[in-house]
Parts: structure tokens; C-alpha cells; sequence
């Protein structure tokens, strides 16, 4: 059973007990455009909620991609070194960028639930 | 042109404004100390043949390398230029052009940065090289930031057998950083063993290529040493002739390649401007500080030229950009991609011959003089003399003959008194049998 929640600066995370899996939405794909690079940070390094964990750079700009919740990265999507692309193709699934250990469950709850970012997404215009 | 100098009212004017009495007043904040109390010692005025007469005099106390017998190395290189480079770079299209920030317009600059940078990746044996850096001590020291930000680490080690000017440069640009610079001791004898400094800390080890003391050594175990220990290994040149005949740093494993490109196309011009080389491996390419040139295509299919990979430089990327540096010596870089264009590959490694066949002619001749001995056994077209006397002596001694004997090791490591009898010597391919004759019989009674 996994939930799945957004952040104003456009990550979702899906919650699967204690273990988050973080992306962009489809929305900040479309957004930057082509994704020709994703860096992604080191597995074992510990982000604060709210703190920069990767950069998604496109052919238009480089953004900072922050971390939804604290915890302790434990695994990295290695397909997008060779294919970020992915993250236009399918950026709510298969280009997902890390994996944590979720340390304060508490964090979720300042996230938007997926009709409040649609409402969010929507108001933004 | 009209030259309108400020006049005491305007000079007035401006002061009444900002509340200040004097211009002295501005420069309050300048230690007492640092401050000159007096009238700078000239002349109130001159006229202008006056000036030229003055000026002329002092500059023909000089001895200019083109005009002497020279042996001046040590970083930087007395090289022939073809007349074609300086007629080329003349042209005012090139001349007096900006490094591109609308850059697409600029296809024939975006065209020979791209050239150049194929040719000092082929050179290196790298796989990518960017458009330049301001010169090879400043590519040293990004080369070791590069380093840092591709292995998330802060040590670094420098080989003793790299240029101090290098040393200093890095030290400078990670000085506040949080950095922990390792310099080993001088390496004359070119038989430092760095392995032992190496650990699971290190960002990169340093290593002169040819070294600063001429030695040629093969770093390919040194390299793999490296990486085992998830480090990096940057090579420096320092004369970049010398890539035309001895093994590429890519093929020893190098993983950046921070040269100086002065030795091709460019003139000693007084120690600058010079021009950086960086050359590293593909992987790597996000890391790299500054310009980057690519071919692509355009809409109809046509072959065209892009700044490329723009998102690592400080215009989009502000503070994560990998560097500061937003341009390129983008002049010296054309008149190195202009010199090596003529040379050829063939005409590269014959200059590159010919440069270490004059070396190894000197060493015979000045190695066989009493009292002198040639302290580097493998060398390009630089070597290391031990005297019997302080080099710098010596030198001074060869100057009033009219001879510029080369470089005193003791003026780059003035706090290394046991060093004092060394002497760097090089020789290219404008030195002349007449020119080794001359230092051979100058040092025979001097040194």
C-alpha cells in the first residue's frame, strides 16, 4: 500500500512504509523541457527536509531538486545517467530519482496530497 | 580622440559631493604603512620625442631572449612563430572580438574554438578539452577543484616536481575553501615515490609532465594507484612542444590534463597573456570549468558550431556554477590552433624532435665541462645543471656577456638555499650550434 505526495517546488514522493521514492512531477518536466542531465546524490548522505538532493538540468536551465522529507538517500535511479530522457518520458514512474529512509513521518504531512497539487498546479496558470 | 582630463573643478566638484576635503582622504582606509608620502619621482612632463629617447634607452639595457643566446625555460619557451599566425590573428574579425555570449552569430569563432579544442584533445590524449583557460597555472588550480567536485573530496597532493608558480596558484585558489594542500618536497633527482600519501581522503594527486625540473617519468602506475583509490590524477605541461613526441598523458591514464599553451604560436610576450589548456575525460565533462564548443547541425541539416553544456557557467548556473571564469584567452587560442594547423601532426612531432635533439647536443656539451653536472637523465628540452657555484651568480656573470644562461632554480625557490647551485636550461629550436658554443665556453669560466 503506498501515498503518494507533492511538494510546492513540484516532487512527489510515493511512501511505502518507511522508504520514499522522489521525483519531479510531470509538471516541472514540462516545464523545463528536455532533460539532458540528472546528477543524484550519493547513496548513504543524509537530507534535511526541505535541503537540495539532486540537479535536473535541461537544454533551458539547471534547477535544484529538494528533498520532500529528511532521511538517508539508499538508492539512486541509475538509468538516467545513460537515458534522462526518462524524466520526460515518464517523470511520476520510471524517472524517479532516489530513494531515502523516510526519519520524521511528520514531514509528510506539510505535503500536498494529489488533488491539492492538481488544485496548486491548476491556480499557477 | 579627444583626451579630457579632469580639472580642478571637476576634481573640486566631485569631492564637495561625497563630503570628502582631498583625494588623500579616499585612501584613509590604506594602512599608513602601504601609503607613498611623497611625490612619485618623475618628471612633470616630457615631450613626446624626449619620452621615446628615455624609454628606449632603459629598454636597450634589456637583453631581449630573441636577440642573445638564450636557455630560458622554466614554464615558459622561446618558439619560432610563423609570420602567417600573427597576419592571421591580426585580422580584425579575430582581433578585436569578445569571448561570444550571443555566441550562435559568431560561427567562425565558434568554428576554430571547436578546432582548437580537437587538437588539444588529440594532443593530450584526452576525450574533451574546452576553449581555454587564462593560462596553465590557473588550469592547475581549476583542475584540482574539478577534481575535488568529481570526487567529493578536499585533499590534494602535489608532486615536488611541479612549477612553484603552479603550487602557489593552487594554493591561492583553495586557500578559504576548506582545502588541505600536500607538497611534497623538491624532486631534483625526479625519483619522488607519492603512493604512500595517497588514501581514501584525496581528491587528486598533482604531477608535472615533464617536471619542473626537466624529468620525463612514466606515470601510468602512479595513475592506477590513483584510481584504486577512487582518486584522480591531473598531469601538468608546462611546455606543451613536448606532447609532440613524448607519451600523451591520456594514454597513461591522466584524468585531467591542465597545460600551457604559450610554447605554440604565442610569443614569451613577457609572461603573459599565455593560454590555458584542459583537457579530462568524458565522463567527467560536467565538472570541467569553462567554455565548451560543439558541432551539431542546423534546421536545414548544415553543419554549425554551439557554446555548449552552457548550465555548468556562472550566467545560468550563478553560485553552482563550476567556475568563475566566463571567457577564454581566446586570441592565444587562435594563434595556437593557427601555428599547430600549419605544423601538421607530422610537422608537430618533427618541431618536437628537433627540440629535444638540440637538448640532448647542450647536455653533451655542457655535461663534459669540469665542475658541471647534468642532474636529469631523461628529459625533453629542459634539464637541470649542478654547479659549483650559487646559479644565480653564474647567471649574472653570462648576462654581461651577453649570454641568458637560463633559469636559477633558487629564483623560484628563494627559500630553498640547498638548491642554489641548480640551473634550469632549456633549448628549442631556435637555439643554434652557435648559441651552445657560446654558454659551453661562458660557463666553462664561470661556473
Amino acid at each position: 500500500m503506498s501515498e503518494r505526495r507533492y511538494s510546492k517546488e513540484h516532487e512527489w514522493i510515493r511512501v511505502e512504509g518507511d522508504t520514499g521514492t522522489v521525483g519531479i512531477t510531470d509538471y516541472a518536466q514540462g516545464q523545463l523541457g528536455d532533460v539532458v542531465y540528472v546528477e543524484l546524490p550519493d547513496p548513504g548522505k543524509k537530507v534535511a527536509r526541505g535541503a537540495q538532493a539532486a540537479v535536473v538540468e535541461s537544454v533551458k536551465a539547471a534547477s535544484e531538486v529538494y528533498s520532500p522529507v529528511g532521511g538517508e538517500v539508499t538508492a539512486v535511479n541509475a538509468d538516467l545517467a545513460g537515458n534522462p530522457a526518462l524524466v520526460n518520458e515518464s517523470a511520476e514512474d520510471r524517472g524517479w530519482f532516489f530513494k531515502l529512509t523516510i526519519a520524521d513521518r511528520a514531514d509528510l504531512a506539510a505535503l500536498m496530497d494529489e488533488p491539492a497539487y492538481k488544485k496548486f498546479v491548476a491556480e499557477l496558470g | 580622440m579627444r583626451y579630457l582630463p579632469l580639472t580642478p573643478t571637476d576634481r573640486r566638484d566631485m569631492l564637495a559631493a561625497i563630503g570628502a576635503a582631498s583625494v588623500d582622504e579616499l585612501y584613509l582606509d590604506v594602512p599608513a604603512g602601504a601609503r607613498l608620502s611623497r611625490a612619485i619621482d618623475l618628471p612633470d612632463h616630457l615631450g613626446e620625442l624626449e619620452v621615446e629617447r628615455d624609454l628606449a634607452g632603459l629598454a636597450a639595457q634589456n637583453l631581449a631572449a630573441g636577440a642573445v643566446p638564450s636557455f630560458l625555460g622554466a614554464g615558459a619557451y622561446r618558439h619560432h612563430v610563423p609570420a602567417a599566425v600573427d597576419h592571421l590573428i591580426q585580422r580584425s574579425e579575430f582581433l578585436t572580438s569578445y569571448t561570444p555570449y550571443q555566441p550562435e552569430i559568431s560561427q567562425g569563432t565558434l568554428q576554430y574554438l571547436f578546432e582548437f579544442q580537437t587538437q588539444v584533445a588529440t594532443i593530450t590524449g584526452m576525450e574533451v578539452a574546452n576553449a581555454s583557460m587564462y593560462d596553465g597555472a590557473t588550469s592547475c588550480a581549476e583542475a584540482v577543484l574539478m577534481a575535488s567536485r568529481v570526487t567529493r573530496r578536499k585533499r590534494v597532493v602535489l608532486s615536488g616536481g611541479l612549477h612553484p608558480h603552479y603550487r602557489n596558484v593552487v594554493k591561492t585558489m583553495t586557500g578559504y575553501t576548506g582545502f588541505a594542500v600536500d607538497v611534497a618536497t623538491p624532486d631534483v633527482t625526479g625519483s619522488e615515490d607519492l603512493t604512500a600519501r595517497l588514501g581514501p581522503d584525496l581528491a587528486c594527486v598533482v604531477v608535472q609532465y615533464p617536471s619542473f625540473f626537466g624529468h620525463l617519468r612514466d606515470v601510468t602506475r602512479l595513475a592506477q594507484r590513483c584510481h584504486e583509490a577512487g582518486s584522480l590524477l591531473i598531469l601538468v605541461v608546462t611546455e606543451v612542444v613536448a606532447l609532440g613526441l613524448v607519451k600523451p598523458p591520456g594514454a597513461m591514464g591522466a584524468d585531467i590534463v591542465a597545460a600551457e599553451g604559450q610554447g605554440l604560436g604565442n610569443a614569451l610576450n613577457f609572461g603573459g597573456p599565455y593560454l590555458g589548456l584542459f583537457a579530462a575525460r568524458a565522463p567527467h565533462v560536467r565538472q570541467m570549468p569553462g567554455r565548451l564548443c560543439g558541432e551539431t547541425v542546423d534546421a536545414d541539416g548544415k553543419r554549425g558550431f554551439v557554446l555548449t553544456l552552457s548550465t555548468r557557467e556562472q550566467h545560468i548556473r550563478r553560485e553552482k556554477a563550476t567556475s568563475n571564469i566566463c571567457t577564454n584567452s581566446g586570441l592565444c587560442a587562435l594563434a595556437f590552433c593557427i601555428h599547430l594547423t600549419l605544423l601538421g601532426g607530422a610537422g608537430f612531432a618533427k618541431l618536437a624532435a628537433i627540440n629535444h635533439a638540440n637538448a640532448v647536443t647542450l647536455a653533451e656539451k655542457l655535461g663534459g665541462i669540469a665542475g658541471i653536472e647534468v642532474a636529469t637523465p631523461a628529459f625533453f628540452n629542459e634539464f637541470t645543471l649542478r654547479l659549483k657555484r650559487p646559479a644565480a651568480d653564474v647567471i649574472d656573470a653570462l648576462a654581461v656577456r651577453r649570454i641568458l644562461a637560463g633559469v636559477p632554480v633558487s629564483r623560484l625557490y628563494p627559500e630553498r638555499p640547498e638548491l642554489g647551485d641548480l640551473l634550469l636550461v632549456a633549448a628549442t629550436e631556435t637555439t643554434t650550434t652557435a648559441d651552445m658554443d657560446a654558454l659551453a665556453n661562458g660557463l666553462r669560466e664561470a661556473a
